[in-house]
């Protein structure tokens, strides 16, 4: 403290959880235990059916969780990214098959910054369920991506309205979304509204690691878009949403950690060998603990992330690079202990621990993997690396 | 919370106020040092969590960093709380808790001033990570003056004794009893006759530590902290507040460890590889993550919220820090093969950011020793935290006479 004593260290905000926090996450908890227990979560990811519609339309309209983010000017709850990461840590406990992240987070935060009212009101009320058209596997690095063209418009087309062209590969959560934002380059490039059932688009399930987050792959030729934001603007507001989503990925990802964590331990108090508990074993109670310190490590991280989203603080950058490297490599460490330390029992089936593992670990390869989020802190920190690649010759 | 809130709020102003009223009474250039400090207990703005009349006001300990800014800022004499570490980070909350009011009398006010140094003798050259299988006799004796009690063994890893005027005692008072049940806590004042204090030398060259003989030193009954047989409980008091002073101190981004590492990264582009930067990025994310989750844990105290989560900042803290040094001294490169200064120094206080590189990396070994090791901690976080079961133990139900040693 010594050195800096003189400077006013910067202060960390809350990073706990308020009473009116914990009351929403009560509320979208005992949801998701009625109807998103994990029987339930993988008899669905054999179906045709992989999202569960309708629990999307209880949790996004019936308990407002899709407009948490929208002012209540356009209908929404008016609140800010700390409750939107408390319900995408529930969702991430119950590994739910709800598109939250991708509608109410990631095309919701690209509708914000496009000022799109009327998509937003109806996000808001629960009739629009949108998908902001890009890989999963995206980074937050601003810049549109460039797999879609835009064309010109055919004769009798509404003005303003451009005909799309492309391939966009790896979407999450845009099987059950009834508008896809599609980022488009060409003249003039931007951002496209785009109807889930307009001619000429046609979206692909694709056999997805996670069961419980299907991605598909989207195809259009010559779809109707309406303009939502366009040239800078447009990129703007998908990188701000690629960053948003990164953050309450973290969220969801922190719970999935939470929920891998709570179940072994209670594997470990309950299974018997050697007529003891295994969870007496050292070998196993320190495996134990460290996962409890690597969750709540990543916990600080999350709540850092959400904090800094919530009153656009200028570390948002740093703090969402810290979540998204923490709690990914939290969570997939949760989720392989979570399988191991059950045993025989984790590797099956019937046992959900699988589910976990496949969201854990796509979701650290979603947005931005640990590596390339830490990555990023050489700019952000000031860290930079060899001037030339390769070991020194001295 | 809200209520609280407002509590706090209206104490802080409160409390802003009466330094300044304290200030305007009491110059800190025209007074002597300890006559301010004595002044300052009196006032109760020594350390406001402390009761009324014992130098406190019995407020939200969150609220002390400000009253320590305002007298810092009038150029206020310091008690000097990096020389009685033990003192103030353990001996204090443990007088406070379990001591009779006239031991919280005698004892907290040149605690607190700096007069009298605390060192602790807990850890015994037979009794580590099982500390309550320590061997130290304490014997009950009727003396001159009262009850006494005369004690004789062997005590180790003692910081500061050598400038210590008490010492926070653990033994044996009770060998026919299972061990945990044998043991009393006491103050020893380290200058009765038959206490010897010996420098014990590490492995970075230095003895920061000491080792503790003692032989026939007679501690009066008075001096006793909790009931007879009551020991273990009061030693368990002190080591969670020893685990919260060792990793629990806020510290700005870049601060502690992560610091050095970073200030020869940016130094010295010349010494970076694509390999050390990796390792630089994580170190650097991991320190911060760390920071992050210090600072949650405080406030979870706070808002009254403790618990034993003060064994995983001590965790990552001793972690990090031996892979920050690690990588430090790799980063050196060639100046990583050499050495500060191998001779034997008598350190008062400890600093584990301090020296070279090759100091820090050697120091670092001992942060997951120390204070309870990284094994003994995750036992914790496990049993008490998780809830998991204990090993099976043979050892916590015979007399402590009868155990294998």
């Amino acid at each position: 403290m010594s050195a800096t004593a003189g400077r006013a260290a910067r202060a960390v905000p809350d990073l706990l959880y308020s009473g009116h926090e914990q009351d929403l996450r009560d509320a979208v908890r005992s949801l998701l235990a009625e109807r998103a227990g994990w029987p339930a979560v993988l008899a669905r990811t054999e179906t045709s059916e992989p999202y569960d519609t309708g629990l999307w339309r209880v949790l996004a309209a019936d308990l407002g969780c899709a407009g948490l983010l929208i002012p209540e000017e356009h209908g929404g709850a008016g609140a800010s990214y700390r409750e939107a990461a408390v319900v995408a840590e529930e969702t991430g406990r119950a590994a739910a098959p709800v598109p939250y992240l991708g509608s109410a987070v990631v095309a919701t935060a690209a509708l914000l910054a496009a000022r799109d009212a009327e998509l937003l009101a109806g996000l808001a009320a629960g009739t629009v369920t949108a998908a902001l058209a890009v890989p999963f596997a995206s980074r937050p690095a601003g810049g549109l991506p460039g797999g879609v063209r835009v064309g010109p418009p055919r004769p009798g087309d509404p003005d303003g309205q451009a005909r799309l062209s492309g391939t966009v590969t790896g979407v999450a959560d845009a099987l059950p979304a009834t508008v896809l934002l599609v980022p488009a380059d060409g003249v003039p490039a931007g951002l496209y509204a785009v109807q889930a059932g307009a001619p000429g688009l046609t979206s692909t399930p694709v056999v997805s690691l996670d069961q419980t987050r299907q991605l598909a792959d989207l195809a259009l030729d010559n779809v109707p878009g309406r303009p939502v934001a366009a040239g800078l603007d447009a990129a703007a507001a998908v990188s701000a949403a690629l960053t948003a989503g990164a953050a309450m990925l973290a969220a969801e990802q922190l719970g999935v950690a939470e929920k891998c964590l709570e179940i072994t331990v209670s594997y470990l108090k309950e299974r018997y060998q050697f007529a003891r508990p295994i969870g007496s074993f050292q070998a196993l109670k320190h495996r134990a603990a460290d996962l409890w310190v690597a969750v709540s490590q990543a916990r600080a991280a999350a709540r850092y992330a959400a904090a800094c989203l919530a009153t656009g603080d200028p570390d948002t950058p740093v703090a969402v690079a810290l979540a998204k490297a923490a709690c990914g490599d939290a969570a997939t460490l949760a989720a392989q202990e979570c399988v191991q330390l059950h045993g025989g029992i984790g590797f099956t089936w019937e046992h959900p621990a699988h589910l976990y593992l496949k969201r854990a670990k796509s979701a650290a390869l979603g947005f931005g993997t640990p590596d390339w989020h830490r990555a990023s802190l050489a700019g952000l920190a000031a860290l930079p690396g060899p001037a030339q690649p390769g070991p020194g010759t001295g | 919370m809200t209520v609280d809130q407002e509590a706090t709020r209206v104490s802080a102003d409160g409390l802003r106020q009466q330094v300044r009223t304290f200030l305007a009474a009491h110059h800190p250039a025209s007074m002597r040092r300890l006559e301010f400090l004595n002044a300052r207990f009196d006032a109760g703005l020594a350390a406001v969590h402390y009761p009324p009349g014992l130098g406190g006001q019995g407020l939200p300990r969150a609220l002390q960093p400000l009253v320590e800014a305002e007298f810092a800022a009038a150029g206020s004499p310091s008690n000097q709380p990096e020389r009685n570490p033990i003192g103030l980070g353990m001996a204090a909350p443990t007088i406070l808790a379990f001591g009779t009011e006239a031991q919280k009398a005698r004892w907290l006010r040149p605690l607190w001033t700096g007069e009298e140094i605390w060192c602790q003798l807990f850890s015994e050259p037979g009794a580590g990570s099982d500390l309550a299988g320590l061997a130290t006799r304490a014997v009950r004796q009727d003396g001159p003056g009262g009850a006494q009690w005369v004690v004789s063994g062997q005590k180790v890893w003692t910081s500061v004794a050598h400038h210590a005027r008490w010492g926070l005692l653990l033994a044996r008072t009770d060998p026919d009893v299972p061990k945990h049940a044998g043991l009393s806590y006491f103050g020893c004042d380290m200058t009765a006759a038959g206490v010897e204090v010996r420098p014990l030398r590490q492995l970075t060259g230095e003895a920061e530590f000491n080792e503790v003989f003692l032989t026939g030193v007679v501690v009066p009954d008075a001096d006793r902290i909790g009931a007879v047989g009551e020991g273990w409980r009061v030693a368990q008091g002190t080591l969670m507040n020893e685990r919260v002073s060792i990793g629990g101190t806020p510290v700005p981004r870049e601060g502690g460890m992560i610091g050095p590492a970073v200030r020869t990264w940016r130094g010295h582009p010349e010494l970076r590889t694509p390999g050390l930067h990796d390792r630089m990025l994580r170190l650097w994310a991991d320190a911060e993550v760390a920071r992050l989750a210090s600072a949650r844990f405080r406030q979870q105290l706070a808002a009254g919220q403790p618990g034993p989560e003060g064994s995983a900042a001590k965790l990552v803290f001793a972690r990090l820090n031996q892979e920050i040094t690690a990588f430090e001294v790799e980063l050196a490169g060639a100046d990583g093969l050499r050495y500060d200064d191998w001779t034997m120094r008598r350190s008062g206080v400890v600093d584990f950011y301090g020296r070279g590189a090759g100091y820090r990396y050697l120091r670092a070994r001992g942060n997951s020793i120390e204070g309870g090791t990284s094994e003994i901690l995750r036992n914790i976080i496990a049993e008490r935290v998780l809830g998991l079961p204990t090993e099976p133990r043979t050892d916590t139900t015979v007399p402590w006479t009868e155990l294998p040693r």
